[in-house]
């Protein structure tokens, strides 16, 4: 006999879409709603409007015009006469190149510096923090420009190295030539090439995949997995008999013995640089863009990564290490155990975030004249074209699939080390 | 006019909430300024002094046309641009009037819907090597390394330059001449391509400009010029006609010094009507009939205005070359004023 | 069992410490050498610094203070050391610094920034010393006005106007918020200041600067430039950006889907791309997007292009904050029968913000620094004026020295907010525990 009985039907009235809290967050949501669709259908007409009085309607047919103009590190073969399309290509690998490089010297520079300032050497301590200091203080973009200056300025010209009393000299055995155009070393060869396989054959998008280094890792892939499977037999038979089978050499030998037939059958031998007309000739070939910008990034990238490093460790209190060793543990299983994934959970956040601004840095190569996606999409193409929207949006779009893809691996990666709080 | 008003903290001193108006001369007398898109710094052509204040070649132009247009020489804002940024400038209304080392070239003309409106300078793309490479002709510069300035036509010309030749080069793009330059003397380019204007005032530079040689190749040609929005064509005339103004001055003779006193008319009709005195030519430009003298009362006429900034009494040294007037051998030859 | 062999009667009197753990030895041995490997390392560390310095005290001070020109410079270098190189050419610093540090401002206006930004310390240090007056709050209030007048020049009642119309917004709040609700009140406060700046205000501001004549001599914003020009970018956005990331961080913690999916999207778009790149459409397409023949000049667009970006970067900032605060404090709100603006901005945003202002001081250092890209887009910043400098006859082929002092100007600006910022944390760790 319940009194209660479900609650009267009012009557709708329209003020209860702004006074009756059931509705109202409705109401503020179509609100927002219509307001934020209301200034995108306004900047769309305006823009449509300004490119029809321009004559210039959207249209992405130029990518597939030719580019007429050169690039100078390229990954995918590419010459003047490829399209706008193969020349963003092309730039974004470059991005992708120095970005890559770049995370990695900065990760590890980052930690070896953090913890050299909490180094009882007050020395090492005071220099690292000048270093820290003097990197996070001045604009990333006058570091490019100066290791691009430093390098070209304090480097020897490769015309130094000609002639009987040539100024300079090649390093380790003449294999690796260091000039102010960048450094030279030795290539990897193969006299008994596989050949390549090549993809979508005459497109913008074509790209080739080397057989020989394709055997090569799957050989290496074979080998860790043997590798892999002698070690767990081995813990097994330890775990039966209580007497580990000695495996080391087995292990190392399906590593290498597989390799080295391969290396040996395809002919593989190192191609060194050559002084040859104007330049080097031959080798990998480091340009100074790539060395500066690279430089530049990782060096500035690394003294807010250090800065992390430092507060990460700083973070794990004193009683944490004091705990560990009476437990019992050794310095080394303390580290491993109980610092490391405390201080990681506090430290790889905002590296996440510092990847993601060194990514983005790399957008500043075009103040060395390194080739990546602003150089030729935002930069060359867009020159000549004219075709500033297209380019602008493609290039917006592409850093930020970079951005996101990347944060959303690290993020990944960050919930697979993150300890569980309860 | 405008009622510009600022609004809050946040958009100020900007948002002139006007229509596009319907003549760029209005819009230039009304505003009392002209705004003139030149480049962000290149020897001899433009680049801020000590005081600030813009110099150069073709700043000198600006100024013309400005004082053809608003009677003062100093009512002009200079609008640095870079290579990527001229042409959304010009064709955004940011500037009246870009005179900023353009080349004159089919696709800016029709494609990019502009009007060039005449050429204040012939020139065309050359090459600097080092003395002591060697080299005497840019056939010989296979596998060299190349500095280029980027945001111009040059690379377009350099690779088409190489790949007609059969040859294999090393581009090392680089945004401004400044950075071009230091790289090229530190020695991480063999060789260094831009306009040989370019090539000569940056030579001029040099610490020992002895010790470099501009190739006698010229791969390209490249009439730089003034340009203006297409379809306003009135605007259009004017800014050639000054220029005009400033070559047949110095065809005729008239100097900034002389001027005054032929003002007061000569015996030829050609100058009485350039300078005003006889005929109506500024009343059909939609200007007075002196406008032409405030132009050549500036920096004089095109060859003082050559003189004074990049001639051969200046550090740079050009030649007149293919600058010179028709009648001296040159390519300057404006259509009379009639 | 009393014949103890030996019992210490009296206490041995205390020995000096040894002279190699005390004073400046000891601090030696303790800091420097206490290992082999620390010792090694000292001994790299030394050389490493002595290797630094001797490349760059005598570049430095072994320098040219007074020449006119890069040669005259060489020649002045040479006359002194000799044919050695490696000696800075400080001239062009002393020949340039003023337009590096002003960039095209008229000269005889030089005390309207210099004004503004020793007003600007004022200003701030009601909130990054919270131990002043607080009468200075009222300056801190008027200073997004005083800032523009004095820096643009103009009629003075443009920035009354712009100001009146935010009175209004707040008259209309709280007014009217007890007759038709705080939303309504919010929406029509927006539109009555929005009609007053829009409509009212022009014809009063067009009306005042005819019959009482109050202006400051205007100055165009393309003259601005240097030093000048990136401290201003800087200021506008980040004090315009606050009340947008306020905005989006309450809108991403927002439980409305809508609100906080377009919160989401824009911070992470913003976050997602590269300043240059935004920069690149505030030169190239942003006149694209307005109405035709809307005119904006180009530091304009760049100030709106870098406030939305440090929008995004301040609204991740506040969420911090907003996250640092214990859910007590919402609760709490909730059971004072708070709605959500008061609680808002009663109980969470001042502590939020507090909590916030370390990491607002580091996006502001962040924002400034990349404030150099705009010589990118031809903008005349120091590193943009640097490449004008050197495009003069007198100074082409100088290099360092205009780095160096570039260089030397962001380091002191930046270095001192981020020491600031680190005594701000220290003082906000005491203050929760």
């Amino acid at each position: 006999m319940s009194t209660l009985t479900d609650p009267r039907k009012e009557s709708f009235s329209v003020s209860m879409l702004i006074y009756d809290t059931r509705y109202r967050s409705t109401t503020i949501q179509i609100f927002v709603l219509v307001l934020v669709l209301m200034v995108v259908f306004w900047l769309i007409r305006n823009t449509a409007q300004n490119l029809s009085d321009l004559g210039k309607p959207i249209e992405f047919g130029f990518l597939l015009e030719p580019s007429s103009y050169d690039i100078n590190q390229r990954l995918l073969d590419y010459s003047s006469r490829d399209t706008h399309l193969r020349a963003s290509l092309l730039g974004l690998l470059n991005t992708f190149v120095v970005a890559f490089l770049g995370c990695i010297t900065a990760l590890i520079l980052g930690v070896l510096i953090g913890v050299a300032r909490l180094s009882k050497n007050w020395l090492v301590a005071r220099i690292m923090t000048v270093y820290v200091e003097m990197f996070r203080n001045v604009p990333v973009l006058l570091w490019i420009v100066l290791a691009m200056a430093i390098m070209i300025e304090s480097l020897p010209t490769p015309k130094a190295f000609r002639g009987e009393n040539a100024t300079a000299s090649m390093y380790f055995s003449d294999s690796v030539a260091i000039t102010n155009r960048g450094i030279y070393i030795p290539e990897p060869l193969f006299s008994n090439s596989l050949g390549n396989l090549s993809f979508l054959g005459d497109s913008s998008v074509r790209f080739d995949i080397s057989l020989d280094l394709m055997l090569i890792i799957a050989v290496l892939i074979a080998g860790f997995w043997t590798s892999s499977r002698i070690n767990s037999w081995a813990s097994k038979t330890q775990n039966e008999t209580g007497i580990r089978p000695t495996v080391w050499y087995w292990r190392l030998s399906v590593v290498l013995l597989p390799l080295l037939v391969v290396l040996y059958y395809t002919g593989f031998h190192l191609g060194y640089p050559a002084l040859k007309g104007f330049n080097f000739q031959g080798g990998t070939y480091l340009r100074n863009s790539l060395i500066a910008l690279w430089l530049a990034l990782s060096l500035y990238t690394a003294a807010f990564i250090a800065e992390n490093v430092r507060a990460g460790i700083l973070a794990i209190s004193k009683g944490q290490s004091e705990a560990a060793a009476s437990l019992g543990l050794r310095p080394g299983p303390t580290m491993n155990l109980v610092i490391l994934p405390q201080a990681l959970r506090v430290i790889i956040p905002p590296l996440i975030s510092q990847f993601l601004n060194l990514t983005k840095n790399s957008s500043l190569a075009i103040a060395v004249g390194y080739m990546d996606i602003t150089g030729t999409l935002g930069g060359i193409t867009l020159n000549q074209t004219g075709r500033e929207l297209e380019a602008i949006l493609m290039m917006m779009l592409i850093y930020l699939s970079v951005s996101l893809t990347i944060s959303a691996l690290m993020n990944w990666y960050n919930n697979s080390v993150k300890l569980v709080e309860r | 006019m405008k009622t510009s008003f600022v609004l809050g903290a946040l958009t100020v001193a900007g948002l002139a909430a006007g229509a596009a108006a319907a003549g760029t001369l209005d819009d230039v007398k009304a505003r009392g300024t002209l705004n003139c898109g030149v480049s962000t710094g290149l020897v001899g052509f433009a680049a801020p002094n000590a005081s600030g204040e813009w110099e150069g070649f073709d700043v000198g132009l600006c100024r013309a046309v400005a004082a053809a247009v608003l009677g003062d020489s100093n009512a002009v804002e200079f609008i640095p641009t870079t290579g990527k940024t001229r042409f959304t400038a010009l064709a955004s209304g940011e500037v009246d009037l870009l005179a900023r080392n353009t080349t004159w070239t089919f696709s800016r003309d029709v494609d990019l819907k502009f009007e060039f409106t005449g050429v204040n300078y012939y020139d065309g793309q050359g090459f600097m090597v080092p003395t002591e490479l060697g080299v005497s002709s840019a056939k010989e510069l296979d596998g060299a390394t190349v500095c280029i300035q980027t945001g111009t036509t040059t690379e377009l010309n350099l690779a088409d330059f190489f790949r007609s030749n059969n040859m294999n080069y090393e581009p090392v793009p680089i945004e401004t001449n400044a950075e071009a330059q230091q790289q090229y003397l530190a020695g991480a380019c063999d060789v260094y391509t831009t306009d040989a204007s370019g090539l000569a005032a940056t030579r001029a530079t040099f610490e020992n400009p002895g010790a470099h040689v501009v190739l006698p190749e010229i791969i390209s040609k490249e009439p730089l010029g003034p340009l203006v929005r297409h379809g306003d064509n009135n605007w259009g005339d004017i800014v050639r006609w000054t220029l005009n103004a400033l070559i047949t001055a110095e065809e005729l003779g008239v100097t900034s010094a002389n001027m005054a006193e032929m003002a007061s008319g000569t015996n030829n009709p050609e100058i009485n009507r350039l300078l005003g005195t006889e005929g109506t030519l500024g009343e059909m430009l939609g200007l007075d009939a002196e406008w032409a003298q405030r132009a050549l009362a500036v920096g004089g006429n095109y060859g003082e205005l050559f003189e004074a900034n990049i001639g051969a009494s200046t550090p740079i040294g050009l030649a007149r070359g293919l600058n010179a007037q028709w009648k001296n051998g040159g390519l300057l030859y404006s259509p009379p004023f009639r | 069992m009393s014949d103890t062999s030996f019992v210490r009667q009296e206490m041995l009197s205390e020995q000096p410490a040894p002279a190699s753990s005390v004073g400046f030895l000891g601090w030696i041995k303790n800091n420097l050498f206490s290992t082999w490997f620390n010792s090694i390392l000292t001994v790299i560390a030394l050389g490493f610094v002595w290797y630094i310095l001797a490349g760059v005290l005598p570049w430095t001070f072994l320098s040219v203070w007074n020449a006119g020109s890069l040669s005259e410079c060489r020649e002045i270098a040479r006359q002194v050391w000799g044919e050695s190189h490696g000696h800075a050419c400080w001239a062009v610093i002393n020949d340039r610094w003023i337009q590096l540090l002003f960039g095209f401002y008229p000269s005889h206006l030089y005390w309207r920034p210099i004004l503004a930004f020793v007003l600007l310390g004022f200003a701030l240090a009601p909130v990054l010393f919270p131990q002043s007056s607080r009468k200075l709050l009222i300056l801190s209030g008027l200073y997004p006005f005083i800032l523009p007048w004095l820096m643009w020049g103009g009629s003075i009642w443009s920035p009354i106007m712009a100001l009146i119309g935010f009175v209004m917004g707040y008259l209309a709040i709280k007014n009217l918020s007890e007759r038709i609700g705080q939303l309504g009140a919010i929406f029509s406060s927006i539109f009555a200041a929005f009609l007053w700046w829009l409509l009212i205000g022009p014809v009063f501001v067009d009306l005042l600067s005819a019959n009482i004549p109050i202006a400051l001599e205007s100055v165009a914003s393309r003259d601005f430039g240097g030093f000048v020009l990136a401290l201003l970018i800087g200021i506008v956005a980040i004090v315009c950006s606050l009340p947008i990331g306020i905005i989006l961080a309450l809108g991403r913690q927002s439980d409305l889907i809508i609100v906080k999916a377009f919160s989401v999207a824009f911070i992470e778009f913003i976050r997602g791309v590269p300043l240059i790149t935004l920069l690149f459409v505030a030169s190239l397409l942003l006149n694209l997007f307005l109405p035709p023949g809307t005119e904006f000049d180009i530091i304009l667009r760049v100030m709106i292009m870098v406030t939305l970006f440090s929008s995004a970067y301040m609204a991740e900032v506040i969420r911090g904050g907003l996250a640092a605060l214990p859910k007590g404090q919402y609760e709490g709100a909730d059971s004072l029968g708070l709605d959500y603006w008061q609680a808002q901005r009663l109980i969470i945003m001042p502590q939020a913000l507090k909590v916030s202002i370390p990491g607002i001081v580091s996006t502001f250092i962040g924002l400034f620094k990349d404030t150099t890209l705009v010589s990118i887009i031809g903008l005349m910043d120091p590193l943009g004026l640097s490449q004008g400098i050197r495009a003069n006859a007198e100074w082409n082929g100088i290099y360092w020295e205009l780095f160096a002092f570039i260089a030397l100007l962001f380091f002191v600006v930046c270095f001192s907010m981020s020491r600031y910022s680190m005594y701000l944390e220290r003082k906000l760790q005491t203050d929760h525990r």
